[in-house]
């Protein structure tokens, strides 16, 4: 078992990887940004180094300091959480170089998967069902036009480049799409300097389902069931739960076990999650697979019981599964919500002071926590500042808990997105399970960006 | 006379338009990063750009004034 861990990212995920190690006797060492010195995940580790200065790229993105320090205090293994290097597969080479184990993945995979074209090739070959789509860059409103009417509308138009719902539009029909591809384009080309455009079928009344899977270096793989993540707002999860309340026996054991084939197919290893979009009927479709673990992965514990950031230090010990698919059980319902520091209206990010932070304790609530009731929210990162989540024996009751909990949860100082979650978890759509993509523009509010 | 205001706190990440430039209804001026997440700064009304009050890599408070377009 591996010995000393170096966990190259913060906040929460950082604490929850500490957590972890802490319960299984392994020292942790933490690596920070000047703006994060005062961070809880810095004074829960063993050892805490500077990294550098506030920027990513001076901190954690900094690959040579993070070797580096990774050598001068004998860490084994490098966590990386998710975000940052935890999908960079040059990082995750450059730590098999450096005679380190990279939690995660082997580099080929991760390169693999990341692309999105060759990760759809992959998967469909590996027997995953696609969203219908054309397979290259579109080259001008004229060839779209012509793949969206083979496809037939309404379609999607996304950016290859794109992130956080840039560049993505819902077209009706051609005059549309040629009024969107150009702006989308030139707007792709602004953000991200790369202007390549894609057209998709467009999924109606789509819900965001993926598939929690674990696989050893031995061929082993099993699924831990679902999670729904279908409540987003600016194409990123708010509310994230398990199990799905949409998905049959017959769905979620066909999901589950495409998923198991795929990933022993491309040989994969350690936790990945299989995104997928599921139609009004039921049908599902691969989007991604991320190849790390999840901001939602504690639905997923609370379910089943078990820990998987233990399960995935023991893959990368080289360590055999210890249970097989039949083992795994399923218990209650469990319910995450993102905190964000951000315009409860606009969703406009709004770092500042933290001065008061008061949290709900109880039976089946669960925080993972990036803050104190001081801290600095800084404009350098995302702004998620905690995790909310609440477990109970039906959806019924985990709903009746979350509305308990978020109405005593207080953050002052700064915006947060409590109103927005209170409202959306109150809301009668939500407690019918009426969880499509599209929920918050739906039923809370048109999306001003 | 039209104050172009920051909707958020954040760097200023991208200028992409030039004093004395005319823009239309819409057009972004500004791009503002914070938090991982970028938001353009649109005019609301076609001028002239008369002034750009800030610089790329400034940091600005939410409701700060980026441009004035007249």
């Amino acid at each position: 078992m591996i010995r000393k861990i170096l966990i190259a990212n913060r906040g929460e995920i950082a604490s929850r990887i500490i957590r972890t190690c802490r319960k299984l006797g392994i020292l942790t060492v933490a690596v920070h940004s000047e703006a994060d010195s005062d961070s809880p995940f810095v004074g829960l580790a063993d050892e805490a180094y500077l990294l550098g200065g506030s920027r990513v790229q001076e901190s954690y993105l900094n690959v040579n300091k993070i070797l580096e320090i990774a050598k001068e205090t004998g860490a084994e293994a490098i966590h990386p959480g998710y975000g940052f290097l935890s999908e960079n597969a040059d990082f995750a080479r450059s730590c098999e170089e450096a005679g380190l184990i990279f939690i995660g993945p082997k580099p080929e995979i991760i390169q693999q998967m990341g692309n999105k074209v060759e990760a759809r090739k992959k998967m469909e070959q590996a027997g995953l069902p696609l969203v219908p789509g054309f397979s290259r860059p579109l080259i001008d409103s004229a060839e779209a036009a012509a793949v969206a009417e083979k496809i037939g509308y309404p379609v999607m138009l996304k950016a290859a480049a794109g992130g956080g719902g840039i560049g993505m539009q819902a077209v009706a029909n051609e005059d549309e799409l040629i009024k969107a591809f150009e702006g989308n384009q030139k707007r792709a080309q602004l953000f991200f300097g790369n202007g390549d455009m894609f057209i998709e079928k467009l999924i109606e009344k789509p819900r965001h389902i993926e598939i929690q899977v674990l696989a050893d270096s031995f061929g082993n793989a099993v699924y831990l069931w679902e999670r729904e993540c279908s409540v987003q707002r600016r194409h990123q999860k708010v509310v994230e739960e398990a199990p799905s309340s949409f998905l049959d026996e017959e769905t979620r054991n066909k999901m589950g076990m495409a998923a198991v084939k795929a990933v022993k197919s491309i040989g994969y290893s350690n936790a990945g999650t299989l995104e997928f979009l599921v139609d009004a009927d039921k049908n599902f479709y691969f989007l991604e697979m991320n190849t790390r673990l999840q901001v939602e992965h504690p639905v997923t514990e609370e379910i089943t019981g078990l820990d998987l950031v233990e399960q995935q230090i023991k893959i990368a010990s080289g360590n055999k599964l210890d249970f097989t698919q039949s083992e795994i059980k399923q218990d209650g319902h469990s319910i995450e919500v993102r905190i964000y520091a951000e315009d409860p209206k606009t969703f406009y990010p709004a770092p500042g002071r933290i001065t008061t932070m008061e949290l709900p304790e109880g039976e089946g609530i669960r925080h993972e926590l990036a803050v104190h009731g001081t801290s600095v929210v800084s404009h350098f990162y995302d702004p998620m500042i905690a995790k909310l989540v609440v477990s109970g024996e039906s959806r019924d009751k985990a709903i009746e808990r979350l509305r308990e909990a978020l109405a005593s949860y207080k953050i002052e100082g700064i915006k947060t997105n409590l109103p927005l979650l209170m409202e959306i978890i109150s809301h009668e759509a939500f407690s019918q399970g009426d969880t499509t993509t599209d929920f918050i523009a739906k039923y809370i509010k048109k999306l001003t960006v | 006379m039209a104050e172009l205001k920051a909707s958020m706190a954040g760097n200023v990440w991208k200028i992409v338009a030039n004093e004395g430039q005319s823009v239309t209804d819409g057009q972004d001026i500004i791009i503002l990063e914070s938090m991982k997440m970028e938001i353009p700064i649109a005019a609301e009304e076609a001028g002239t750009i008369k002034e750009l009050k800030v610089n790329e890599g400034d940091f600005v408070n939410e409701g700060d004034v980026l441009a004035v377009i007249e």
